[in-house]
């Protein structure tokens, strides 16, 4: 075999391996095909090339970033000139080259866009553009201008090259994500010593009512840590500041509460508005317990044999009132359910009846035992109609039964009646 | 006429002088049943036929308050067994005695088969007999989805389906019966059309046939009692010794069925929403569960045929060979302790029962 | 009385009573029920005129509570009550022109749209036709 004959079968061979490759390459991608058509591209410029080619792309860096999808590739923040293959040239700073900012630079870096209104509207109209002026109001903001570098600046929340809108459930912001980016610094106790502040509110706030909301019934409309603290302007709320915030979705609570002879006693003594009952990051769904004088009352730990601790024991015998009458109810709606009897109406009487729980739940905000005794007796006056009916119910389902019993006798009467006939006739 | 009552006696001969009726009365008097170890089968079509009035009935009571719409079928049929008086009672006889129909009917065609009824000259009562089966299993199939509640409603998309899949007729059929390519509210309008006016129609035609037959061709007697001389036989008059036991009997099924209705209410289930995906457990009424199940188990590919196909294709043959039954007839050879239609009897009557038990298990 | 005598009572009797059996529960019903309405189709909640302008009430609608407004220019709106968030019934703030939950303070726009706080989705919306001064609401087609 000579040289020309052994040069052909290396060619011949190395097509049908590049073939079988990509036969082989194909097969394993087919059934992804589409999702992998779909799937984001890098830009098509000198320094995604080079840098691709070299293996240093930056750490965490996605195509589906949001600023490489709008067309910003990485000269769009770093600068330089994406179209020359000269490495010395496309990163001068003549070209506008800056680089990889330093921590006290990027709000800057950032900023350079989004705090220019006229520059965003080009790309989403509709955005902010004080995020650089909220974060120097934070402590975040506050701590770096002082020179901590251990704060959080832009890119520790939003990442640097992964970033994506907080709509994007896939986002380090998105609402269910929020509470896992802040813990990777404020549960790290080794981290956070220095600060005086706390580490234990994750934890706290994954076994709080919001925890759970948000991250078991994955209800983004429960509040995660910046809809209390803020985003960029992050800060913890002060004594005054706290009922707004809790009111913000609590609306009625924070109004009976503002109108109240209790908020006047709070204000008196310096306690926090909802916090002191409540607490913060923990807060647990409430009981009707809270109210009363029992072992867990939040009203005895002031109030003790005054007209306040008398209005606690009503209020809370109010709600047991209607608590065990709608309780009672249900039981028995349940039962009709079972029986396969109609408890449509039923059920409508008892939803409001729930109705009303809720609203003397929220009315005990106003800490007047009239107000929630009003609310309480429509209810279990709603309760008690749906029990009536229920009783009703049952009670249809036993005359069906008595019914049958009864056309049972007859028909059996007939029957013996017809035998008797029957035997006498061909007794002839 | 030998009743002593005057009043009946004129009212009796004011009838008789217009229609004759005479020779009827003298026709029925003359009927009689034998009497045998198997005379208790004869009941079991009086029993279906009694089943089937309950079914006329409680059905015609219905329509009084049913509302054949895709929106309020379900709401109607909710409002009737909880607002309606009695309307439960009403909803669960019509259920109950169909289900009880059905099973009756079977227990008739079988006892007949295996008494071998069907011979010469009662051919044409078998063929009309098999051919009302069928009516009432589509009685069943089309009633199933009137409700409208969701095991109803993927029931019959499973089951217009396998009719779908029937050699070359078998789309245009799915297509009619569902009047369109979908189940919707068309097919609802359809089959209650088909379950109130069409099959009653054919039904009653077929039934007076077939009763016909039995009044003219008397009941049939077993082989051993045909040899037997006159004098041995046993013998009841038809009427009214006959006549008032199937009523006796037809007392004791009303009762069953009204205490199946009153302890075991026929659920409702909830609203059919055909957006929603299909629940678990889907299974048609139990007289079709055979051959849904045999279908489920037949592999994919039979060869070179779809396996359902050839199930489908199967199940018509076996059905078309049992409906002609008196025509291809083996005779029991003198002599020959083997007898080849009870064996084609016992065999389909263990298939049936066999599938239907794998179909509740599995 | 003979043995005869008393079966044909017997008779008499057991066919009477079976005939009230079976003809007491048909008759009953015949007699339609005093609710006539078979179906939740359609859903009649009241005079219109009466019907005070930027109010709302609740109205039953099968299972579901609606919540029907009618706004200042006299249209008639109707919702689902139920909050899309956590399922408190929702009430007409008239000042706000708005649809509101009290619960965790979600407002709707009037069209049902989630316009703010918690909730996920617009409320479903009903169809409400005046005829002859009578309110009738029923579901989108």
């Amino acid at each position: 075999m000579g040289f020309y004959e052994a040069e052909k079968t290396h060619r011949v061979l190395s097509i049908v391996t590049a073939i079988a490759i990509l036969v082989v390459f194909q097969l394993l991608m087919w059934p992804s095909s589409v999702s992998a058509e779909q799937e984001a591209e890098l830009p098509d410029d000198q320094c995604v090339r080079c840098h691709q080619e070299m293996e240093i792309l930056p750490e965490g860096f996605v195509p589906h970033d949001v600023h490489l999808q709008d067309g910003l590739s990485c000269a769009g923040c770093h600068g330089g000139d994406p179209t020359s293959d000269d490495e010395d040239a496309a990163m001068s700073p003549e070209a506008g080259f800056v680089g990889v900012p330093s921590k006290s630079e990027t709000s800057a870096f950032c900023g350079k866009c989004h705090s220019d209104i006229e520059f965003m509207r080009g790309y989403l109209p509709r955005i902010p553009t004080d995020q650089i002026a909220q974060y120097a109001t934070s402590g975040h903001g506050k701590g770096l201008a002082a020179g901590d570098v251990k704060v959080a600046g832009c890119v520790d929340c939003h990442t640097s090259h992964g970033i994506l809108p907080a709509s994007d459930s896939r986002s380090s912001v998105h609402a269910l994500n929020v509470p896992h980016t802040c813990k990777r610094c404020h549960s790290d106790a080794e981290y956070m010593s220095g600060y005086g502040i706390r580490t234990d509110q994750f934890e706290k706030f994954a076994e709080s009512v919001h925890g759970v909301a948000l991250f078991e019934n994955q209800d983004t409309g429960s509040p995660a840590c910046n809809d209390c603290h803020g985003n960029h302007g992050a800060s913890p709320p002060q004594v005054e500041s706290i009922r707004q915030v809790c009111g913000h979705c609590h609306v009625n609570n924070m109004l009976y509460f503002n109108a109240s002879t209790m908020a006047v006693a709070f204000k008196a003594n310096g306690f926090h508005a909802c916090e002191e009952c409540h607490g913060n990051h923990g807060v647990k769904k409430t009981t009707d317990d809270m109210v009363g004088v029992g072992e867990e009352s939040t009203c005895v730990g002031c109030h003790d044999g005054d007209a306040g601790y008398r209005a606690a024991e009503v209020i809370r015998e109010h709600l047991r009132e209607l608590v065990s009458a709608y309780e009672e109810a249900e039981v028995w709606r349940t039962e009709v359910h079972r029986k396969g009897m109609d408890d449509v109406e039923i059920g409508f009487l008892l939803q409001e009846s729930h109705q009303n729980l809720i609203k003397a739940r929220t009315l005990v905000h106003t800490f007047d035992p009239e107000k929630v005794g009003e609310m309480t007796t429509g209810g279990v006056a709603k309760a008690r109609t749906a029990l009536e009916l229920a009783v009703e119910q049952v009670e249809e389902y036993d005359f069906r039964r008595r019914g049958f019993g009864l056309a049972t006798i007859f028909i059996t009467i007939l029957i013996v009646a017809l035998f008797l006939r029957i035997r006498q006739m061909e007794a002839k | 006429m030998d009743t002593k009552n005057p009043m009946v006696r004129r009212a009796y001969s004011w009838i008789d002088d217009r229609f004759h009726v005479t020779p009827l009365v003298e026709f029925m008097r003359h009927k009689y049943v034998p009497v045998h170890r198997h005379t208790v089968w004869y009941y079991m079509g009086g029993v279906s036929l009694f089943l089937f009035i309950s079914q006329v009935v409680s059905g015609i009571l219905l329509v009084l308050y049913y509302q054949a719409d895709e929106d309020s079928a379900y709401e109607s049929v909710r409002f009737l067994t909880t607002k309606v008086k009695f309307g439960w009672l009403i909803r669960g006889v019509h259920s109950w005695s169909a289900n009880l129909m059905v099973f009756f009917v079977f227990v008739h065609m079988f006892s007949t088969f295996f008494t071998r009824a069907y011979r010469k000259p009662r051919e044409l009562s078998w063929v009309t007999g098999f051919v009302l089966l069928a009516l009432a299993m589509g009685f069943g199939f089309t009633g199933y989805l009137l409700p409208w509640n969701e095991l109803a409603f993927f029931a019959t998309k499973v089951g217009t389906d396998i009719a779908g899949a029937v050699p070359f007729i078998g789309e245009p059929m799915k297509i009619v019966l569902r009047g369109g390519e979908d189940v919707t509210g068309a097919t609802l309008s359809r089959f209650y059309a088909i379950h109130i006016a069409i099959l009653p129609a054919i039904f009653t035609v077929l039934l007076s046939l077939h009763l016909l037959f039995i009044q003219r061709q008397g009941m049939h007697e077993p082989q051993y009692l045909k040899r037997l001389p006159a004098e041995k036989k046993q013998m009841m008059a038809f009427f009214p010794n006959f006549l008032l036991r199937d009523v006796l009997l037809w007392l004791i099924v009303l009762n069953v069925v009204l205490a199946l209705a009153v302890f075991f209410p026929w659920e409702l289930g909830e609203k059919a929403d055909p957006f929603a995906p299909a629940p678990a457990g889907i299974k048609p009424e139990w007289y079709f569960m055979f051959m849904f199940q045999s279908l489920k188990m037949l592999p994919a590919h039979v060869l070179f045929m779809e396996g359902e196909v050839l199930g489908i294709l199967f199940f018509g043959l076996a059905g078309l060979a049992w409906m002609l039954v008196p025509f291809w007839d083996i005779k029991k050879k003198s002599g020959s302790k083997l007898d080849v239609m009870t064996g084609f009897g016992v065999i389909a009557l263990l298939f049936i029962v066999v599938m239907t038990v794998l179909g509740y298990l599995l | 009385m003979n043995r005869r005598g008393f079966v044909s009572l017997l008779l008499g009797g057991g066919i009477l009573g079976w005939l009230g059996a079976v003809l007491y529960p048909i008759i009953s019903y015949l007699n339609p029920p005093k609710v006539p309405e078979a179906n939740v189709q359609t859903v009649k909640a009241g005079s219109a005129s009466d019907f005070p302008k930027n109010t709302a009430q609740i109205v039953k609608f099968g299972r579901k509570p609606v919540i029907l407004i009618k706004t200042n220019n006299d249209e008639f709106l109707a919702f689902a009550a139920t909050c899309t968030h956590l399922d408190c019934i929702v009430q007409y703030r008239g000042d706000l022109k708005q649809i509101w939950c009290a619960c965790h303070n979600g407002l709707y726009d009037l069209k049902g749209r989630n316009i703010s706080g918690p909730p996920p989705k617009p409320l479903d919306e009903y169809a409400v036709n005046i005829v002859e001064d009578e309110i009738h609401i029923s579901e989108m087609g």
